[in-house]
């Protein structure tokens, strides 16, 4: 078991026919992902790595292969309307991995969400993968292992380094999910700590937050009300200078609020343990989880 | 991306959101015909640094005051004068402080009292919100720690735009009446147009005044840009000023590369704006101290990693630099190539600890072994900090 990706997963790339689109979906398909079908306005009728057909537009590849996820590759001035239309079309999951979106669009995006029934998790985020089953994104798929660990992260190479921790431990994840580093997401950490919660098949859970924003507050507020499965968990940006942007543009210390000191604080008063250097992430998981 | 308080006025001038009079200029000789652009009575003397906290500053010379009320002609010359060129320390500055190399004239204002105004994007509702209050010309982050209650905010719903009883709602609780209730709503709803039309992150009018004689007036203005947003811009990419960024940052951000400067000694290139965040964090960990934050991306090329190691040696602080990359679809021995090159094209002779995982690590790690570089390996993040830490603190 797992969380928002598996073997039933069939995967529409939109932007497969761009140079990183198209590397990127092929890492996918070699992972043994279910990419069913392409879309690039124009050039429909194609098929990508003569295998994967390309259509119009994202409704014509609901319709024609059944794509219930959709993996979004669009350069930034289209990434918004992209995923406009993913969710037109109907897509149940969207996987928004552009990064530098404009964060108006994003405010209209996060906007129409509310009236439909899909999830977005991104942008700017490496994607989800469950170990073994499904891959949608653009993390090296090797480091990983089928297992019982739920990881979510706004970094992605932060991700990895979790990742690359427990696999070394001998440890396996059950999903892991880059919820991206942009002020506006889809899908926060209270989100995916919800879902990994009430997956069976999770027992354990990492959550990795960075500076700016309350999201990680928030997030451990609901795990010391809701949740009894293990959490380990690190912050980046201790000693970051305040008000400058590390980065991801959600990276901020801004007024005093969003400093890595107050999350990590929130976060151990749930009963989370914090890992005071990003190269102890997984011996703090093994501390929390008493292995 | 930030621009001056004059820029900023010019774009309340386009979109109709009343300030005084004001006439900007980066020569002395213009002084004289910017005053008299403007008209009679007092005559504010603005230094045009992104900084705040200009008021209270002072400058390198000892002069008092970034922003100086003259009464007279001769008297806003002088003020100008002694500013121009100068360099401005404020408190957001730093020691070092900002050349002022524009002043910006302005007509005095008939103060009734003071308001706090505000747009940004709210992170918690993903939604743009108007935050106002009574209590103007003061820190607002204070004002929202001891007396919340004096805060405003009207959250918009960015399918619909900034609605006009929203601005009335706003102008109704600062306590306007009559027509200056009207004007000071017909404010809130231009300045929403502009923060939404412009792709605006922040607008700040503080102080937002009342004048005696029934209007209200955006004293003070500070805007801010989403960067993301400015390809379809031009106009406000055009108001960039290079002066007011650090050489280092300009030089990165061709390169698309994301550096920022700090205040330690030990450079540190990595892959990811997290693990490059948590680089500096374990550097501090083990004693030492970062002398930037560095994300070369995802896709870094040779010639993106040898001009970022360009930028970091032109930092004269550091005394060693920390390469850290998890290769995921980034393969090490391209970024190990990358490091070989740009050791050899810059010839390195600062120490080097080079910590790679992911993707070919094993022809990385061999690369980086016969180049004939001198290059520390290390096998994890803590054993990398560890390293350059001792080795920058036995020289």
């Amino acid at each position: 078991m797992s969380v928002l990706v598996n073997t039933d997963t069939r995967v529409v790339f939109t932007g497969i026919t761009g140079k990183s689109g198209g590397f990127h979906a092929r890492q996918c398909i070699e992972y043994g992902t279910k990419v069913v079908a392409g879309v690039t306005p124009g050039k429909g009728g194609q098929k990508f790595d003569d295998t994967v057909p390309v259509f119009n537009t994202v409704a014509d590849s609901v319709q024609k292969e059944g794509a219930n996820t959709a993996c979004v590759f669009v350069p930034p001035p289209f990434a918004a309307d992209s995923i406009l239309e993913c969710l037109d079309a109907g897509i149940e999951l969207i996987i928004a991995i552009t990064e530098g979106i404009p964060v108006r669009d994003m405010a209209i995006v996060k906007r129409r969400l509310l009236e439909t029934n899909s999830r977005l998790i991104g942008p700017n985020c490496p994607g989800v993968i469950t170990p073994g089953q499904c891959k949608i994104g653009i993390m090296p798929g090797y480091i990983h292992k089928p297992g019982t660990v739920g990881i979510v992260s706004r970094s992605g190479t932060l991700t990895y380094e979790a990742v690359w921790q427990v696999t070394s431990l001998g440890y396996g994840q059950s999903t892991c999910i880059g919820i991206g580093g942009d002020p506006i997401n889809g899908t926060s950490h209270t989100d995916a700590i919800k879902l990994f919660n009430e997956d069976p098949d999770t027992e354990a859970i990492v959550m990795i937050g960075e500076i700016g924003g309350d999201a990680e507050e928030k997030a451990a507020a609901y795990i010391k009300e809701h949740v009894k499965k293990p959490v380990a968990g690190f912050i980046a940006g201790t000693t970051a200078p305040p008000g400058r942007r590390m980065g991801h543009a959600g990276a901020i210390v801004s007024g005093g609020s969003g400093t890595a000191e107050a999350k990590i604080a929130a976060m151990e008063a749930a009963g989370i343990v914090v890992a005071k250097t990003p190269s102890d992430m997984g011996a703090a998981l093994l501390e929390v989880w008493g292995k | 991306m930030n621009i001056h308080e004059y820029q900023a006025k010019q774009l309340f001038e386009e979109f109709g959101i009343p300030c005084p009079k004001g006439s900007a200029t980066s020569s002395s000789q213009e002084f004289s015909s910017c005053i008299d652009s403007l008209g009679e009575g007092l005559i504010v003397v603005k230094s045009q640094i992104h900084a705040g906290g200009r008021g209270k500053g002072t400058f390198t010379d000892g002069f008092q005051g970034g922003v100086k009320l003259a009464k007279t002609k001769d008297e806003a010359v002088e003020y100008a004068t002694r500013m121009l060129n100068n360099t401005l320390v404020t408190i957001q500055t730093g020691p070092a402080g900002r050349e002022v190399k524009t002043i910006y004239f302005t007509e005095g204002a008939d103060i009734e009292k003071e308001y706090y105004l505000a747009i940004l994007m709210d992170r918690a509702t993903s939604r743009p919100v108007v935050v106002a209050s009574t209590e103007g010309g003061v820190d607002i982050e204070t004002v929202a720690h001891e007396t919340p209650e004096r805060i405003f905010k009207e959250v918009v719903d960015p399918a619909i735009g900034l609605q006009a009883y929203q601005a009335r709602k706003i102008a109704f609780a600062l306590g306007f009446e009559g027509k200056q209730a009207v004007a000071c709503a017909k404010l809130i709803f231009n300045l929403y147009k502009m923060f939404w039309e412009k792709d605006c992150d922040m607008v700040e009018v503080n102080p937002l005044i009342s004048t005696k004689d029934g209007g209200v007036s955006a004293l003070d203005a500070k805007v801010g840009f989403d960067g993301n947003a400015l390809y379809r811009r031009p106009d406000i990419t055009a108001m960039r000023d290079l002066d007011e960024e650090d050489p280092k940052e300009v030089e990165a951000s061709k390169y698309n590369l994301n550096y920022i400067a700090l205040d330690g000694n030990i450079a540190c290139l990595v892959n990811g704006a997290g693990l490059a965040m948590a680089t500096m964090d374990i550097i501090h960990h083990v004693g030492g101290s970062a002398a930037n934050f560095l994300d070369v991306g995802g896709g870094a090329t040779a010639e993106q990693v040898t001009a970022a190691f360009k930028i970091i040696l032109s930092d004269p602080k550091v005394e060693g630099i920390l390469v850290n990359i998890f290769g995921g679809i980034m393969q090490c021995d391209v970024i190990a190539r990358g490091v070989i090159e740009a050791a050899k094209a810059v010839e390195l002779d600062k120490p080097l600890v080079v910590r790679l995982e992911g993707t070919n690590v094993e022809q990385g790690k061999k690369l980086l072994a016969e180049s004939g570089i001198e290059i520390t390996s290390a096998d994890s993040l803590a054993d990398a900090a560890k390293k350059i830490v001792d080795i920058v603190a036995a020289k």
